[in-house]
């Protein structure tokens, strides 16, 4: 248990250093730093101890399915699949450059692991819910896990699909709310409430489990637990976690990375345990 | 399925009294023993898509989402992606601009492939107002890329569209006009390719060009000017886009006025198609469209809207009698 934590915990500083890394090379293009950064515990669980998949077959049709709903928040997705081995991490330089594949919010190209383009938000649980109903109309065993965000839910869409899931009795199907409480311009609170999202998502009729969402060892037991109905994990987080000038500071929803506020980062990445 | 039996005779006529929307669902069912993929989607609009029988017999290629269009087709995208044949059905405003970003996202720039089957365009709906009459779908995706527009002339030209929506490269908007009992337009099986205009009759002295619906339209007028020894060319455009732009090239040749018919705003639609076309052209006739000039009237019965836009073959046979008059005036 504490050698996975040691190395769940060692892969979140990797990914942690591969998006400053991504937003320095970004240069004069302002990456959304944030958001990414309050998704980074949530990737690196999914993608090392909770997703079925094959970095030399990434097509096989038994894998499971991920989908970043929050496209924005491509940064920690684009290190974790490049940290996985689906592309060279060279090309993590290629960040939003002129004709590269990895923009600023993800595009399909499922031999690198990306299932759907996302960015325009509130589009990414349904077609989650399109994937895990084929799954069930083929028998097939894989699930699905879609990543949205809690400014997301402003979207009406959410909510048609949110209702539709446990409809379809889809109990192959879990979506992760980063819950990180700041959207583009304000708190949620600010902008557009949105308290009580567990209760708003159980009375939907979701399997609702909150938990803090930059702990390894509850998501992971999060993903884990068996239920009948689709699966919300409520993850409790902080945008832009990691490092003391971002954390809670929406400036750094969407912002260029200097060279010296990336030495302050590594030095703050370095101390941590 | 026998598709000879399919594409009979006797099944064009029957579909054409029962109009596209109801003949929509008997034509899914045969095409559902073909197609073993086949999974239908609508959005609370079993009956009014002919589909209540569908359901029943193959409740397994059906999913209703409840009234939720957005939700529709990303649901059709995610089946889609995991290799289902998706058709995806609801009225036509709400099939196309309720979920239009979807169809932007994933349909054009994902270019994850399914059939959108848009009922009772255009203006049939009069009654219940201009929330469910439908003038504007074929302009707002006609400007999405990977999106191709099909508008059927009747029920068996649904039916062939249909079919070939599924061997298509890319997804499919399928525009059902016209109410029951529409004019039928095929009386047997013919060729038909998604992107090629069909010259349904020759004719010296004009070409008129229309789609959907407008198509019966088109022909009536046609009749009416041969009584008048005018001959025109009527030429069924099923496929707004691509627009056959050969077929443009071919009439602007022939005939010295051109006629466009279409059930839908002039801004958009096959106007527009055709006269993008056009403009790359040198020395091109004079052309008159018909359709509905971009504006929201009070509502009214089908028959009462299409003659408010001059929808009918009466009004328009003489107006292109004076439009003759001062050609040859001219000449």
């Amino acid at each position: 248990m504490i050698e996975k934590r040691k190395k769940l915990s060692l892969m979140c500083k990797k990914i942690r250093k591969s998006i400053l890394d991504t937003s320095l090379a970004a240069g004069a293009s302002s990456s959304h730093f944030g958001g990414s950064l309050s998704t980074v515990e949530i990737l690196v669980a999914l993608f090392e101890e909770i997703l079925k998949y094959k970095i030399d077959d990434p097509l096989w049709e038994d894998r499971d399915r991920f989908i970043l709903s929050k496209g924005h928040a491509c940064l920690g997705y684009y290190s974790i699949l490049a940290e996985k081995g689906f592309f060279s991490k060279k090309e993590l330089q290629l960040f939003e450059k002129n004709d590269s594949f990895l923009l600023g919010h993800p595009v399909i190209n499922k031999k690198f692991g990306i299932e759907f383009s996302n960015g325009s938000l509130g589009m990414g649980l349904s077609l989650g819910i399109g994937v895990a109903l084929a799954a069930k109309k083929r028998k097939k065993n894989f699930s699905t896990y879609v990543l949205i965000g809690d400014g997301e839910c402003n979207e009406g869409s959410v909510w048609e699909a949110a209702m539709s899931a446990p409809h379809f009795q889809l109990n192959n199907l879990t979506a992760i709310l980063d819950n990180n409480n700041l959207q583009q311009t304000g708190t949620n609170q600010e902008i557009m409430t949105s308290d009580s999202l567990a209760k708003k998502w159980s009375s939907f009729n979701w399997h609702v489990v909150e938990i803090d969402g930059h702990n390894t060892d509850d998501l992971i037991k999060a993903f884990n637990i068996k239920s009948n109905k689709p699966k919300l994990i409520l993850a409790k987080t902080t945008k832009g976690k990691g490092f003391k000038f971002s954390e809670n500071n929406n400036d750094w929803h969407h912002k260029i990375l200097t060279k010296s506020q990336y030495d302050i980062a590594i030095k703050e990445l370095n101390g941590s345990e | 399925m026998d598709q000879n039996k399919f594409l009979s005779k006797n099944n064009f006529k029957i579909w054409s009294k029962l109009g596209m929307r109801a003949s929509f669902g008997i034509i899914a069912q045969e095409i559902s023993q073909k197609e073993k993929n086949l999974i239908i989607l609508t959005a609370d609009v079993s009956t009014s898509a002919g589909l209540d029988r569908f359901k029943k017999k193959f409740p397994e290629k059906y999913i209703d989402v409840g009234i939720a269009e957005q939700n529709l087709i990303g649901i059709a995208t995610g089946l889609s992606s995991e290799g289902f044949n998706v058709i995806t059905t609801t009225f036509a405003p709400f099939q196309t601009m309720r979920c239009c970003e979807q169809i932007k996202v994933n349909l054009g720039y994902m270019n994850q492939k399914i059939c959108m089957v848009g009922l009772a365009s255009g203006l049939v709906l009069g009654n219940l107002g201009y929330t469910h009459c439908c003038i504007e779908d074929v302009g707002v995706l006609r400007s999405i890329p990977n999106i191709t527009i099909i508008s059927p002339a009747d029920s068996a030209e649904l039916a062939k569209a249909l079919l070939a929506s599924f061997n298509h490269k890319n997804s499919v908007y399928i525009r059902l006009t016209g109410g029951s009992g529409i004019q039928q337009v095929y009386e047997e099986d013919y060729e038909f390719k998604i992107g090629k205009a069909i010259s349904l009759k020759k004719g010296s002295d004009l070409t008129i060009v229309s789609s959907g619906q407008m198509v019966g339209e088109a022909l009536a007028v046609s009749k009416k000017l041969e009584e008048k020894k005018i001959f025109a060319e009527v030429i069924n455009f099923h496929t707004i886009k691509p627009i056959d732009e050969n077929m443009i090239k071919e009439f602007v040749k022939k005939n010295k006025l051109i006629i466009c018919i279409e059930e839908h705003n002039l801004y958009g639609g096959l106007n527009s198609a055709i006269s993008e076309c056009l403009a790359k052209l040198e020395n091109t006739p004079k052309m008159i469209s018909y359709g509905i000039d971009d504006r929201y009237t009070k509502g009214g019965d089908y028959d009462f809207l299409k003659k408010k836009f001059k929808l009918d073959a009466n009004l328009i046979v003489n107006e292109i009698l004076l439009e003759i008059k001062n050609l040859k005036n001219n000449e």
